[in-house]
């Protein structure tokens, strides 16, 4: 890992302002402006929620009360409750305020407050998208990497080729195909692994209980590597092809390393920086494809809880975790942003 | 002087599909495309929306494919294949319009973005790149769901949340061209802003567009298979609506694996091709791609 970044150095220097300022300060200057930006992003995240969601069409109270009847007292009354009777910009203000302080309102379908129920099922989501996006990521960066060293080998044309045909499904059709071969079972095939939910009716106890909520994953999890991992694979494989041609890699080369201790010393070290980018540019696409799959798994998670708000609809629960997930997309952003300045040295003099 | 550059870009387009049919699985994607679409165009010609109709359907219900029908039935005893083929109106539609809208948008911020520096081309970049960092997905299914999912809305949720990448790229394009020197030459000779925008940017990022284009459809499609699956789309039958269906009425459990399969490959395939027709079109206009390739 040392080798290629000092090889880079030189580069730097050269490219670098002059000054003599320590590098911690540009960096720190660096996170500042971006966390700025964030902040900038989150803040339009919240005041285009207010908007769209009052473009839409109907009466409000009658949108959230989902035609039951009511009499037009309990019309005044839940409008006056709800604020709507205020004008726009007060209204606008309070939402605003609300949000501020964590008050995402409460939901008409479960009559909770709508944090506490992204709270309940946040962890659900956690473990899967978290478990799912390392064996993604470290599934395409490893075979990226293979195909794009050894350009036009089978290798590099099978892996491309799946991950190509992977990468066109859709997340959900693959779901239902695992699900119908592997979960219910079809023909010879008995069904293998539970179809819904995290954990057994009756779940056991202490370590059995790892077992089975690992044995509950395993379909959601493969759905959703399967799709996410092949992009992570075509980046990884044209990034180690720009690197390929290097004159540093030949210089490795000509010192008699091995083939295999080029690329992996050398050529795979540089090309990741930009992958490991992209991989947190891109996290929005696997919080959709989480979506998608704990819609079809029926896994208690943030997405499913979105898909039963858009069901329903419910729109103040809508609201609550389209800006939850939003934010922490732009934060996961943010973070990748400034720790790709701190780790690749070559970054900072552009 | 018109007819000049008329000549020069027919033969660079020739020299582009010269160079475009070598490309094996471009040129495989491309048929695909081509029968997909005709057999799309073609439909009314042989079916009409009745094959979509619940009281009119020929067959038992969960049939298993048969000479009667190839494909098998739905939960209401309707052709899968002729559901299918009649869905593929809505779902090339939908994903031909999105992609349209998507790569317009994109272009015209890409444009302007990379031709007005300053305040403007700052503006338009902030605000492309609060777009991009949003999950495109989730802020689709809001829309749809705020909007309700008529075609309409589906097509502008899919295209207001895609542009931001196609933009980003056209700006680095119009970035380059601006730098070459006969766009001084035309701004010294009085070429205005529309001039060099529409005259000489716009055709040089073209092929881009074109490139990218393609792989947006493919997106599309797969974005309105998922928003239909969903639940936020229209009841018109779509590839993704039919999913959605099989789901809903548990084809899963019932081992109903045609109604399952046969959407998904046609979706499949569709997305295939133009994911494979837009790589082939970049290869072809990548020069550094190129020179690695050869």
């Amino acid at each position: 890992m040392t080798t290629p970044l000092e090889a880079a150095e030189p580069a730097v220097q050269a490219a670098g302002s002059g000054d003599d300022r320590p590098a911690y300060r540009g960096t720190l200057k660096y996170a500042l402006s971006k966390v700025g930006g964030a902040l900038f992003s989150i803040a339009m995240v919240i005041v285009g929620t207010f908007f769209v969601f009052r473009l839409l069409p109907g009466d409000p109270v009658r949108n959230l009360a989902q035609g039951r009847n009511m009499t037009p007292t309990q019309l005044a009354l839940e409008r006056h409750r709800l604020g709507l009777d205020k004008s726009l910009i007060d209204q606008f203000f309070d939402f605003v305020g609300k949000t501020l302080h964590f008050d995402l309102g409460t939901s008409y379908e479960y009559k909770r407050p709508v944090l506490e129920l992204i709270g309940e099922r946040f962890p659900a989501t956690l473990l899967l998208a978290g478990g799912g996006l390392v064996i993604a990521v470290s599934l395409g960066i490893w075979q990226g990497a293979r195909a794009g060293w050894q350009r036009g080998s089978r290798f590099d044309r099978v892996s491309t080729g799946v991950s190509l045909v992977l990468w066109s499904m859709p997340t959900f059709w693959l779901g239902l195909l695992l699900l119908m071969v592997f979960g219910v079972g079809i023909g010879p095939i008995p069904g293998l692994f539970p179809t819904r939910g995290i954990e057994s009716v009756d779940a056991p106890d202490g370590f059995a209980y790892v077992l089975d909520v690992a044995n509950h994953m395993v379909l959601p999890c493969l759905t959703l590597v399967a799709v996410v991992y092949a992009q992570y694979l075509l980046v990884m494989r044209s990034s180690l092809l720009e690197e390929v041609g290097q004159d540093y890699v030949n210089v490795a080369r000509a010192k008699g390393l091995r083939d295999e201790e080029v690329r992996r010393r050398h050529a795979v070290p540089n090309a990741l920086l930009p992958t490991v980018t992209l991989v947190f540019m891109r996290i929005g696409f696997v919080v959709g494809g989480a979506v998608t799959v704990e819609t079809i798994y029926s896994w208690p998670g943030l997405g499913q809880l979105f898909y039963e708000a858009i069901r329903v609809p419910d729109f103040t629960l809508m609201q609550g975790t389209f800006m939850l997930i939003t934010v922490s997309v732009i934060l996961m952003n943010t973070l990748a942003d400034v720790v790709y300045h701190i780790i690749d040295p070559r970054v900072r003099s552009a | 002087m018109s007819s000049v550059a008329t000549s020069r870009r027919r033969l660079a387009f020739s020299r582009f599909w010269g160079s475009f049919r070598q490309e094996r699985a471009g040129m495989a994607g491309l048929v695909l495309l081509v029968v997909a679409v005709v057999l799309a165009l073609v439909a009314p010609l042989f079916i009409d929306d009745s094959v979509t109709s619940v009281v009119r359907a020929t067959g038992k219900p969960w049939a298993a494919p048969s000479l009667d029908h190839p494909f098998g039935t739905d939960e209401s005893g309707r052709s899968i294949l002729l559901m299918v083929w009649w869905g593929s109106r809505t779902s090339l539609l939908i994903g031909f319009l999105a992609a349209l809208l998507s790569i317009v948008i994109g272009m015209v911020v890409g444009i302007a973005a990379g031709h007005f520096r300053g305040w403007i081309g700052a503006v338009l970049m902030r605000v492309t790149d609060w777009f991009l960092v949003l999950p495109s997905l989730i802020t689709a299914l809001v829309l749809a769901a705020i909007l309700g999912g008529s075609t309409l809305t589906i097509i502008m949720a899919i295209g207001v949340t895609t542009w931001p990448s196609t933009a980003r790229l056209i700006r680095a394009q119009t970035l380059s061209v601006e730098a070459r020197p006969y766009i001084e030459r035309s701004k010294a000779l009085g070429g205005g802003h529309w001039h060099i925008t529409t005259k000489h940017v716009l055709p040089n990022v073209a092929p881009l567009l074109l490139a990218s284009t393609t792989l947006e459809v493919a997106s599309a499609i797969v974005t309105e298979s998922t928003l239909a699956f969903l639940g936020v789309s229209s009841n018109k039958t779509s590839w993704g609506t039919m999913l959605r269906a099989s789901y809903d009425f548990g084809a899963p459990t019932k081992g109903a694996w045609w109604y399952i399969l046969i959407p998904g490959l046609c979706i499949l395939a569709v997305v295939m091709a133009f994911t494979l027709v837009g790589r082939a079109l970049e290869a072809v206009l990548n020069p550094r791609l190129r020179k690695a390739g050869a």
